[in-house]
């Protein structure tokens, strides 16, 4: 007998062990740098030590005279073939190798080609390029004055304002704070900070001699938005370009954008014939590829004294660096960030965000967030606590007040979202019990009277996931659906290929699971394939927690077609009508006669070896799934942290999270999807940080100075669960992978904050150094 | 993060190591460990023409208690010494280096030895080194010499070893009865160098008062500092509170640090105070114990 149970079969709501371990965790998944064609040349860069210069010359012969070094490539190279730009996904356009200015450290100045890596990086020492240095301007609000030196000059409008963006209702906003009791006012520093993936980034192009046809294996997270772009800007047919991308280790963001090295590779493989592999190095990962954040925020709450919050008002200045490299939805320019109100019935609000030229790497990649949401959750999720300092409420009771009410969804926000579904009160009722604060108050009271500093905060943030419904979402017009194929095999076992890419998400696990479900197949017996555009089905790939809202849904939906099919075969084969047949136990079965029945298996065979004259033998289905509305997955976060008198260090003594990302497909990994989350979360409220001095050198370049926390650092996370499905997913799933990364940075802040908020202070921007802390400290008279 | 082209050489026998010094000069390093040396030739920021690795020379990896010292020879790996009972029973404070020196696969690798010729003030047992009082035995072509400690950093990255003398032997005096140790350090996360870090080790004589004390500072100057007027003020007094405070006081004022990624130069300065009172605390305590 075929096994049918849900958790027989591995479906739903099951914590299947991740398929794709057996290979990571011995080593033997296959990355970029782990593939080796033959007679394959190597690239390396030469990379710009000033942030803004003129190139004044470039002397490639050095290079040339080391042994195993065979080309230079300059940007006068690449612009006599029309190369030297390449588009953004902004509408902006960006140098891949620079004619004649550097507009940031580290920016791509030449590339070496050599038989040898070692070769390769000997002739990147040996170019000899240069520079007259230029004005350098790193401070978005001076690239914003009169006097700012133009540092795009070769764009039509002569400003360094990329672009002015609103959402909400300025005028009632405005009525709104004239009108209010209490109104609070902050200015909020997120700096930049960096993916920093284990995996740099890189590429193997190749072309075949005798066919012409590319073939590049690269970092990416949307190898087919990759390839029409390619197509659109060389010309070159789409049949002509294959973009594969293999195992990826770890992508957050920074694998969606195209880097200059990809390009230069793939000039570099059709000028020399031969495949060319480019792998970055970590400092060259650190230093050039995207940043994410990077946003000025000043933010006013207007409420009432009771603690009724009316409007939201916030004006960001948003620091692109030299090019509009973002990776957000065309028409979203501070992506998803009008969010800002949260998880708070608000009446009206109004959000501007100005994007700024500087000289710094480009970017402003969604890392690990879906586009700006955690800018926008960090925002609000502070102001809710800087209120509820300004009244002496209670951060829990203010939250309670002010929640977008159960009965409410879908709930329309003033900023022109509808939220699906959403149980914020239950959630951090759920997570008030579990951490015990009227104990943790309690001990807090206590403490203070011996002079001991503990903290909690309180995070209940609300994210917009799943890009998204085509009539608003599309990247360089095309539509943010995803898509589903799958094929059953005629002894049950299946293939499904999905147009997104996994990272390290488990996809090949949670896919599996879908169809397991829906057909009534063993997971064991289904595999998933994905990032070859050759043969994956045309996605836009994974980022902003999209896969399972998009081509989660694709997939359930691809199996559904499968399952209509499937009735008619079982129907012949059970000599009824499909009427009288029902989908009971994950197979088909005779209304009324549990004894007649047909598995899927059974199906399957008969699909290719019995099926009805007129029908169309085998078994598969494909669908493109366009989501009627994004999904909005949510948490109730808190943190407990004691801070040391003496160093001002910060400790994480608890952290518990609940999270609601709808149906969940397989807890374990949900619930790793969330410990990941938390420590990418933990890292830029306490840590991370890239800056730059006053002449555009970047500090924190390295894993010396760029802190990514370990084990050591992580407190030993708590996590639990509610379950609100989306009302329109297929199955009731929202995305979640990003959920912890955007909710938990305010918890700790608001942690931190709440530690020292008998002292008078009511924010701290981060990160949160132990000398940021120590010096509030040592003002108050409180430092040991 | 390729270096760039160098010769590598590994002799058999300290005296060959030591003839390819003689031989190369300055454009010779020594290889023991490499966690300090390699990062350094793969950012290209030392590119020696010549690597001399010492680490196929039989006889050095000891750590042993002969003569009333504690040697530690070149090749002993801070996990060597971190395995060794002795060195928790009778040298805490060194046991609490090692602990906070990098990651276990660090340790595994870096040599004590290399830490200390190193002389990079960021470097953990530099200033141990200086709280001990420890001696530095040196072999050359004309054969061994021993190093007070105090005449052996110059300055930063800089010590008294000739180009053709390799670091034999580090020396810590054996603890008289009523020493005892610490080592608080500092940092921004579990690997890091420190902000700052400060070696306590004192002896509590018979009457209850402090008659001997080491106190040195890691990471706030441009070398490896001995907190000399702390560790004059310690002495004659009783291990109180008070007397810590006072200590950490002038500790503090010993700093030279500098602003930069870890932190602010007066951040640097108050912390050192904080963790040399809390240093000799723990070091009062284990040698009451
Ligand atoms: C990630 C990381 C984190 C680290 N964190 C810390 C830390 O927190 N605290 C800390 O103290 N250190 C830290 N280190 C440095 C580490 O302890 C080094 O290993 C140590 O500084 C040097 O020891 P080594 O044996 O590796 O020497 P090497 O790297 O081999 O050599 C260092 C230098 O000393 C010279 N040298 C080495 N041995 C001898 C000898 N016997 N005689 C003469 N000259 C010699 C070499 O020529 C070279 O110039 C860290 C290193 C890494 C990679």
């Amino acid at each position: 007998m075929a096994t049918t149970t849900t958790e027989q079969l591995g479906g739903y709501g099951q914590s299947v062990k991740r398929k794709e371990d057996p290979r990571f965790l011995r080593g033997k998944g296959t990355y970029i740098d782990d593939i080796k064609l033959p007679g394959m040349l190597y690239m390396d860069i030469v990379r710009s030590p000033f942030a803004h210069a003129k190139i004044t010359n470039i002397t490639t012969q050095p290079a040339l005279d080391i042994p195993g070094v065979l080309a230079v490539i300059t940007g006068k190279d690449l612009d006599a073939a029309g190369l030297a730009w390449m588009p953004t996904l902004m509408s902006d356009r960006q140098m891949v190798l620079p004619v004649d200015t550097v507009m940031y450290q580290m920016q791509e100045v030449a590339a070496v080609i050599a038989d040898s890596r070692y070769a390769a990086a000997d002739g990147a020492a040996a170019v000899e390029v240069d520079y007259e240095p230029l004005e350098v301007v790193v401070d978005p609000f001076k690239a914003l004055q009169d006097d700012a030196p133009i540092l795009r000059p070769d764009r039509e409008i002569k400003s360094n304002r990329i672009f002015h963006w609103e959402a909400g209702d300025s005028a009632a906003t405005d009525k709104a704070f004239a009108e209010a009791d209490v109104v609070v006012e902050q200015d909020m520093y997120i700096p930049r900070i960096h993916v920093a993936s284990i995996e740099t980034c890189g590429c193997i192009a190749q072309v075949d001699e005798v066919s012409g046809k590319l073939t590049v294996w690269m970092t990416t997270q949307a190898p087919h938005a990759i390839r029409t772009v390619f197509s659109l800007v060389s010309g070159i047919p789409e049949t002509k370009i294959r973009v594969i991308s293999p195992d990826i280790g770890g992508g957050f963001g920074g694998k969606v954008p195209v880097y200059p090295g990809y390009v230069i590779a793939v000039v570099a493989a059709l000028t020399t014939g031969k495949p060319v592999k480019w792998i970055e190095d970590r400092s060259e990962n650190l230093q050039a590829d995207s940043f994410a954040r990077d946003y000025h925020m000043k933010a006013r709450l207007a409420a009432t004294q009771d603690g009724t919050i009316k409007a939201l008002d916030v004006v960001t200045i948003a620091d692109h660096g030299a090019f509009d490299a973002a990776a957000n939805p065309s028409k979203f320019p501070a992506g998803l960030f009008s969010i800002a109100t949260g998880s708070y019935d608000l009446e009206t609000a109004h959000v501007e965000v100005d994007g700024v030229y500087t000289n710094k790497p480009p970017g402003g990649v969604a890392y690990r967030c879906s586009f700006r949401v955690t800018e926008a959750v960090h925002m609000i999720e502070r102001m809710v606590d800087i209120l509820a300092d300004e009244i002496g409420a209670d951060a829990a009771e203010l939250r309670f007040k002010n929640f977008i009410q159960p009965d409410q969804f879908p709930y329309k926000s003033p900023t022109g979202w509808e939220y699906d579904s959403g149980n914020y009160p239950a959630a951090l009722q759920k997570a008030l019990d579990q951490i015990g604060y009227q104990d943790l108050l309690r001990e807090q009271q206590e403490k203070r009277e011996r002079g001991e500093l503990m903290g909690i905060g309180i995070s209940t943030f609300t994210e917009i996931v799943g890009a998204g419904p085509s009539n608003t979402f599309d990247i360089l017009g095309i539509k943010m659906f995803d898509s589903a194929e799958i094929r059953i095999h005629p002894t049950g076992s299946a293939i499904v290929r999905i147009g997104v890419q996994t990272q390290g998400q488990g996809h090949e696990t949670t896919f599996a699971q879908i169809v397991a479900d829906e057909l009534g197949l063993p997971v064991d017996n289904i595999i998933v394939e994905h990032g070859d555009t050759d043969t994956a089905p045309y996605g836009l790939g994974t980022y902003a927690s999209r896969s399972t809202p998009t081509a989660g849904a694709a997939t359930a939906m691809a199996a559904r077609k499968i399952r209509a099919k499937a009735k008619e075969l079982a129907a012949h084969l059970l000599e009824v009508s499909a009427d009288d047949l029902e989908w009971v136990d994950h197979k088909f079965q005779v209304k009324g006669s549990p004894g007649s029945s047909k598995s899927m298996a059974e199906i399957a065979f008969a699909a290719y070896t019995n099926h009805p004259q007129g029908m169309e033998a085998g078994l598969e289905a494909v669908s493109y799934y366009d989501p009627p509305n994004l999904t909005f997955p949510f948490g109730a976060y808190i943190c407990v942290v004691d801070i040391d008198r003496g160093t001002g260090m910060v400790k994480i003594r608890r952290f518990l999270a609940i999270d609601d990302c709808g149906t969940v497909i397989n807890p374990m990994i949900v619930e790793g999807q969330i410990h990941g989350g938390l420590a990418m979360g933990m890292a830029p409220a306490l840590l991370e940080e890239i800056s730059y001095d006053e002449h555009g050198n970047i500090r924190g370049g390295t894993f010396m100075d760029y802190l990514l926390p370990t084990a050591m650092e992580t407190p030993a996370w708590e996590t639990g669960r509610t379950v609100t499905p989306s009302p329109h997913h297929p199955f009731g799933a929202k995305g979640v992978g990003e959920s912890a990364t955007v909710g938990a940075p305010p918890a700790i802040v608001n942690a931190v904050v709440d530690a020292l908020s008998h002292l008078g202070v009511r924010h701290i921007d981060i990160p949160i150094t132990p000398w940021k802390v120590y010096k509030i400290l040592e003002e108050h008279g409180a430092a040991e | 993060m390729i270096p760039g082209q160098f010769s590598y050489h590994a002799p058999a026998t300290l005296p060959q190591a030591i003839a390819l010094l003689g031989e190369h000069g300055y454009d010779a390093k020594i290889l023991s460990g490499g966690q300090s040396l390699i990062p350094l030739m793969r950012f290209r920021l030392a590119q020696p023409a010549h690597l001399v690795d010492i680490n196929r020379i039989d006889g050095l990896a000891y750590v042993r208690e002969e003569d009333g010292a504690l040697r530690i020879g070149a090749l002993a790996r801070e996990a060597d010494l971190d395995a060794e009972p002795l060195v928790h029973e009778r040298y805490p404070l060194l046991a609490d280096a090692i602990a906070v020196i990098a990651d276990p696969l660090v340790r595994n690798l870096a040599t004590v030895c290399g830490n200390v010729a190193h002389a990079d003030p960021a470097n953990d047992h530099p200033a141990v080194m200086l709280a001990y009082r420890a001696e530095v035995v040196a072999e050359g072509p004309s054969g061994r010499r021993v190093i007070p400690i105090d005449d052996f950093f110059v300055d930063t990255f800089v010590t008294a070893l000739e180009p053709n003398e390799v670091l034999v032997e580090l020396r810590i005096p054996a603890p008289k009865p009523g020493s005892g140790g610490a080592y608080q350090k500092l940092e921004r996360k579990v690997g890091d160098y420190a902000i700052a870090g400060v070696a306590a080790q004192i002896v509590v004589g018979a009457d209850g008062l402090i008659s001997e004390a080491g106190v040195a500072l890691t990471n706030v100057g441009p070398m490896p500092i001995r907190a000399s007027e702390a560790e004059e003020s310690l002495t004659g007094r009783h291990p109180n509170e008070k007397t810590f405070a006072d200590a950490a006081r002038l500790a503090s004022d010993a700093a030279d640090p500098v602003t930069d990624l870890r932190g602010p130069a007066d951040y640097k300065r108050a912390v050192t105070r904080t963790l040399t009172a809390r240093a000799l605390q723990r070091a009062a305590e284990r040698a009451l114990s």
